[in-house]
């Protein structure tokens, strides 16, 4: 397989074939954390819906810490929902080992940190072989089969990186095993976690070409975690930014990321270097806090929209009234008094 | 004098399947108070130049050349010594450092530790100082209460960089530092990065795949490919006006949020990464470059100065055969007195401007 310059277009189409239902879902999802020594728990997702397609790619932005992780890891059934679920072809997921193990065979994850996700004492071919085993026992293309992945993940010619250990590895190259080890199985849905953020920008433009291609055909579907606006551009369908363990806005990349309606959307893309602000909002005040959630909007105390009187006509609600949960579904959708005040 | 002063670097890793020759000749300088990028491919040598600047690298490495701290040879220093260095002179921020933090102590125990041990701070405003650290990134102060998993990526990340600083290094090297890291708050340690250097006269290697990050915060970057430095100068030159073809494609390949040409096209550079133990002849870029000439197989271009007659170009350089043609001789003097990090480029009188290909390892 070949990698093709970036000069020229994609031939990607345009918009993903979506269907109706989607192929996995959170409803009203909420992971908490227990306090201890007396600290209140950690609201780290705190009543979210999002909905993923079959063939789109969401990609799911926002601060550090604002629970980006710990959704991704409640999709893949590493952590039980607190309240709310996550639903797989329109049925609850279930939480039995066998069950979960079959599912895993079809929903793969890709974990945000590659060197904790690597065994040391595992060569790169047992990594990336290791869920095949698991699911299919040895298979005899197995060989084949991991120098496939290994190829088509940037890693090649994949003789060289076989029998290498992890610690033999740079960080990309490691970040690139991950992968391959997730699309091994020709899953039907990836929850990526930061999978391009220690790659260059020809390994990271290689790797998003697949992710495009695969979306194409044979219509994988993906929720891409992100810091990076970029990348949400380059491949995305729609985009979800989440903030203090809410989706704050969602909708389509075109509109959210060239005319953001909310806030602390708008604040995100001001920082951005191509942005062209002339002021960029840098956010203050206390960074967000899962254990104390604010009261009103959970953003109100550091909105810069708020803070410059903009606002004035909702002020009292923004302080006083939770613009409440998103609903799901691939319409664009904001939770702000302001801009929902159409102002 | 520059606080550090790296000449011909190389490094190998001798592995079951022969020699990984991973850097092969790298040299830089940098000065107190100055800050220069590192950038390039995955898998380029960035890393392994960064460990090696402390002889972190594992035993399977031979390492060739001269790292000078503060004059030091810090290859041929005792091991005591050395240790002495890494606690005070210099520290490293690694990368995927978050996985490296001790899963069963609390992350203010672990931030306090070199802080008691160096013994700057009085013992009982330790808990003071791991405060004002989290602070600095970003963080609470009860956060030094939590445990690693209890933190989020980002928030690992930004303890590892409160640790490197506790003891007020003279050097810091920052690998991938805010690599997790989303842009607010990649902005803010950014800017605690610039104010300490700043301040305190620091000297920092910063490294980064990610050229935007580097070109707003240093003062000068090199950029690596296949082990070598290709291309050095001011940082906003490099990035603006790259001369070495691979340079070029690194700084014009970030995707533009709202650019219609980017939009579902993610750039890249075509061809394969190279693989450090099988290089072509000639210039390690010749398979990927859209620009190759014949002789490009024939010449293996060193780092050269760039053509000062065109605007920008003092003090920059670049190892491709273009730029050969370009350099008139008076711009190969010495590099400006004003520089403060420099990378050394070949010096006309003792070495041709090209190197046999093959000959380095
Ligand atoms: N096991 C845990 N116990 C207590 N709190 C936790 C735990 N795991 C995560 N948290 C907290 O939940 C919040 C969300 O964490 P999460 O890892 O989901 O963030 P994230 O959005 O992925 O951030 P990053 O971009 O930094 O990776 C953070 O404030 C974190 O401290
Ligand atoms: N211990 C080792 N044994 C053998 N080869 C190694 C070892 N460590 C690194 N390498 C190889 O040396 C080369 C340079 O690795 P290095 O970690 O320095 O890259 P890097 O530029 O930091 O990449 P990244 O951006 O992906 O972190 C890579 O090809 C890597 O596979
Ligand atoms: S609801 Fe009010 S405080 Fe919240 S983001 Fe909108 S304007 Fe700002
Ligand atoms: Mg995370
Ligand atoms: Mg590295």
């Amino acid at each position: 397989m070949t990698t093709h310059a970036g000069r020229s277009r994609s031939a990607t189409p345009a918009s993903a074939p979506a269907v109706d239902t989607p192929v996995l879902a959170t409803q009203e999802l909420r992971v908490t954390f227990a306090g201890r020594g007396g600290r209140a728990g950690a609201h780290a997702v705190d009543g979210v819906n999002l909905d993923l397609r079959t063939g789109e790619i969401v990609a799911l932005v926002g601060e550090s810490g604002c629970g980006k992780s710990t959704l991704a890891r409640a999709l893949l059934g590493l952590e039980r929902p607190s309240a709310g679920r996550v639903v797989f072809e329109g049925e609850p997921l279930r939480y039995a080992t066998r069950a979960l193990r079959a599912y895993r065979r079809r929903v793969q994850l890709v974990l945000q940190d590659p060197t904790g996700a690597l065994n040391p004492r595992h060569t790169v071919y047992d990594a990336v072989a290791e869920g095949l085993r698991i699911h299919e026992g040895h298979a005899r293309d197995e060989r084949e089969r991991v120098a496939g992945a290994l190829s088509r993940s940037g890693l090649r010619p994949p003789e060289r990186f076989l029998l290498s250990y992890p610690h033999e590895l740079s960080g990309g190259q490691r970040q690139r095993v991950v992968i391959a080890g997730a699309l091994i199985l020709d899953p039907e849905v990836i929850v990526a976690d930061e999978p391009v953020a220690s790659l260059d920008v020809s390994v990271r433009g290689e790797i998003l070409r697949l992710l495009l291609r695969l979306r194409a055909d044979p219509g994988l579907s993906a929720l891409v975690v992100t810091h990076d606006l970029g990348l949400a551009w380059n491949i995305a369908d729609r985009v979800a930014v989440m903030y203090l363990g809410r989706i704050v806005e969602v909708g389509p990349v075109e509109e959210v990321l060239t005319a953001p309606s909310h806030p602390y959307t708008q604040a995100l893309l001001s920082v951005l270097p191509e942005s062209g602000a002339s002021s960029p909002v840098v956010l203050a005040g206390e960074p967000p806090d899962p254990t104390r959630v604010p009261g009103g909007c959970r953003f109100h105390a550091r909105c810069q929209v708020l803070a410059s009187g903009r606002a004035q006509g909702v002020a009292d609600r923004c302080r006083g009234e939770d613009p409440g949960v998103l609903e799901g579904g691939t319409e664009a959708r904001v939770a702000c008094h302001w801009a929902n005040a159409g102002d | 004098m520059n606080y550090l002063e790296v000449e011909d670097l190389r490094v190998s890793y001798h592995t079951p399947e022969g020699e990984v020759p991973a850097v092969r000749g790298v040299g830089f300088g940098l000065a107190a108070g100055s800050k220069l990028g590192l950038a390039g491919e995955s898998g380029c040598g960035k890393s392994t130049v960064a460990l090696a600047l402390l002889r972190l690298l594992p035993r399977s490495a031979g390492i060739r050349g001269r790292i000078l701290l503060d004059g030091e040879d810090v290859l041929t220093m005792r091991w005591g010594r050395l240790r002495a260095v890494r606690w005070a002179g210099a520290s490293i921020v690694f990368q995927g450092a978050m996985h490296s933090l001790n899963a069963v102590r609390r992350v203010g125990h672990q931030i306090a530790e070199p802080i008691r041990l160096h013994g700057s701070v009085p013992r009982d405003r330790v808990p003071q100082r791991v405060g004002e650290l989290l602070d600095q990134v970003g963080l609470p102060g009860w956060r030094a209460r939590s445990y690693p998993h209890e933190l989020s990526g980002g928030q690992r990340q930004r303890v590892m960089i409160a640790m490197a600083l506790a003891c007020e290094p003279r050097l810091v090297i920052a690998d991938e530092p805010t690599t997790a890291l989303d842009v607010m708050i990649q902005a803010q340690i950014l800017r605690l990065l610039d104010r300490l250097v700043g301040e305190h006269d620091i000297s920092m290697l910063m490294i980064s795949h990610d050229l935007s990050v580097l070109s707003g915060s240093c003062d000068r970057l090199a950029v690596m490919y296949a082990g070598r430095v290709v291309e050095e100068g001011p940082a906003h030159a490099v990035v603006t006006d790259a001369r070495h073809p691979y340079a070029a494609a690194l700084g014009s390949a970030f995707p533009t949020v709202g650019d219609p040409a980017s939009r579902r096209a993610p750039h890249g550079l075509p061809g394969d990464p190279p693989d450090p133990a099988d290089l072509p002849s000639g210039c390690a870029f010749r398979p990927r470059c859209a620009v190759v000439e014949d002789r490009c197989a024939a010449i293996d271009p060193v780092l050269w100065p760039v053509d000062s007659d065109s605007a920008g170009s003092a003090g920059r350089s670049a190892a491709c055969v273009r730029v050969l043609d370009s350099a008139a001789p008076e711009d190969t003097g010495a590099p400006d007195g004003a520089e403060t990090a420099t990378t050394r480029v070949a010096d006309p009188d003792t070495t041709l401007p090209t190197q046999e290909s093959g000959a380095q390892y």
